[in-house]
């Protein structure tokens, strides 16, 4: 067990993540690497839908393959940016729009 | 000014000091796989020529700018510059040969003074020529400002740099105010047919990383760069080809400075792809340095590796058939074309 719970090098370890149980493994991979394709999303959407994500789930893996990823499927820094946003966004959205709930229940409970 | 590595006398000017580094710098540099092991596994080495269909000549480092990632190490400081004597070896060679295909680089080879001449000379041989522009060039003096309709009026196909379909990516690598005089010679070189589907005046981008990281997908990033120059700015062209960037030179320079060496080497070797090996550019290019002697490649070039000592060394003693024939000359630097897609001075190579 290393010092830290997050290592970078650790990243390039996510291939081996099969040693525990390959069949598994072996099926989430082709379906990960099937979802990268190009596709009606093209390759960088992807990746920087990815990277919205990573920042949502708050992975420190997937930041580093997916701020990689982005750069090299042709993202700017400010689609970057924005990709982060709109994840802020929805995060924070998600947050208040249960505001309304709040405001229910304590409409219910008011004279 | 920017001064070249040369100028300033710096280390990695040195080209056995570049692949020492390469080779030995860390210990985790020391333990990667060597370039000619990889080859050996998959049955090509000794890497031969498939034929010399690509004669790319140099014609010199010096440049009007100082690129954060030439692996030239151009400048407007360097004084190296191929002289006529030498251009009349290259046209002697090109006479008595069935290449097709004449590729001039430099430095700005708009730069060289015997340039226009030459490209006429090699015109009036029926030789297709390719012409490495940094376009912002040719917002300059009156003389490189008319180059464009000398460009047309000699059907020479113009591949020019532009690392980034945005103003801050492209000045961080090739310095202030690049973007901008760069799509004013994009303009101009539309304007009068370039990159339009109903000429034959073929202009070609060659997209380079602006750090590092690999290029992604060459189709994809084309699509891009086309929607976004043309929502932009009203820009065409024909094909974007993107380039990995070596790790020799200014960008190895990059590289150590921001502590990526290590981490880029290892993203190159772990993308090694035997078809992109196969397909290096080496293969079918010569290359011909300002001073006329011959190399496997412009990167081997800048790294002081000649061709082969069984190989003619000098342009002026050129015979295609021992070049032909010859063992191509690597070091680490090499994974640079062929991890990936393969990269070459056309882009991709599968």
């Amino acid at each position: 067990m290393s010092d830290s719970y997050y290592n970078p090098k650790d990243l390039k370890k996510f291939e081996d993540v099969g040693e525990f149980g390959p069949e598994l493994a072996e099926k989430f991979f082709d379906y990960y690497g099937a979802v990268f394709e190009e596709g009606a999303l093209s390759a960088r959407e992807k990746a920087l839908i990815a990277l919205a994500v990573s920042h949502t789930v708050q992975c420190p893996y997937c930041i580093d393959a997916y701020t990689t990823e982005s750069l090299e499927k042709g993202a700017s820094e400010e689609q970057m940016m924005e990709a982060v946003h709109v994840a802020s966004a929805i995060r924070g959205g998600s947050s208040l729009v249960h505001g309304v709930q709040m405001m229910n229940k304590t409409k219910d409970l008011s004279m | 000014m920017i001064k070249s590595l040369k100028t300033i006398s710096h280390d990695l000017s040195d080209p056995a000091y570049q692949l020492d580094v390469l080779n030995n710098y860390s210990e985790s540099l020391r333990q990667q796989p060597k370039f000619k092991e990889k080859l050996e596994e998959i049955d090509l080495f000794p890497l031969r020529p498939t034929g010399i269909e690509i004669f790319q000549i140099n014609v010199g480092y010096m440049c009007n700018m100082t690129c954060k990632h030439c692996h030239v190490d151009a400048g407007p400081d360097r004084d190296e510059v191929m002289t006529k004597e030498t251009l009349e070896h290259c046209l002697e060679a090109l006479r008595h040969s069935d290449i097709k295909t004449v590729d001039l680089t430099g430095g700005a080879p708009e730069m060289n003074p015997h340039f226009r001449w030459f490209v006429e000379q090699v015109s009036a041989l029926g030789k297709n020529i390719i012409v490495r522009s940094n376009l912002t060039i040719l917002t300059t003096a009156p003389k490189y400002q008319e180059l464009p309709e000398f460009f047309a009026e000699h059907g020479v196909e113009v591949t020019c740099s532009l690392p980034f379909y945005n103003k801050s990516r492209t000045d961080r690598q090739r310095g202030e105010g690049t973007y901008d005089r760069s799509i004013e010679a994009l303009k101009k070189l539309n304007k009068i047919g370039y990159g339009k589907e109903d000429t034959e005046l073929e202009l070609n981008l060659v997209y380079n990383p602006t750090g590092a990281f690999l290029p992604g997908g060459q189709e994809s990033l084309e699509k891009e760069f086309k929607r976004q120059l043309d929502r932009k700015h009203g820009i065409v062209f024909n094909n974007l080809f993107t380039i990995t960037n070596l790790p020799i030179s200014r960008f190895l320079n990059f590289l150590l400075e921001s502590g990526n060496l290590e981490e880029y080497m290892d993203r190159l070797i772990t993308a090694f792809n035997p078809a992109a090996a196969k397909g290096v550019m080496c293969r079918d290019t010569i290359s011909v340095g300002w001073d006329g002697t011959l190399y496997d490649c412009d990167f081997n070039q800048m790294l002081e590796m000649p061709v082969e000592e069984e190989s003619p060394q000098h342009i002026s003693e050129w015979n295609e058939e021992r070049l032909n024939d010859r063992e191509i000359k690597i070091n680490q630097h090499c994974f640079g074309c062929t991890a990936g897609a393969g990269s070459s001075c056309g882009g991709t190579t599968t």
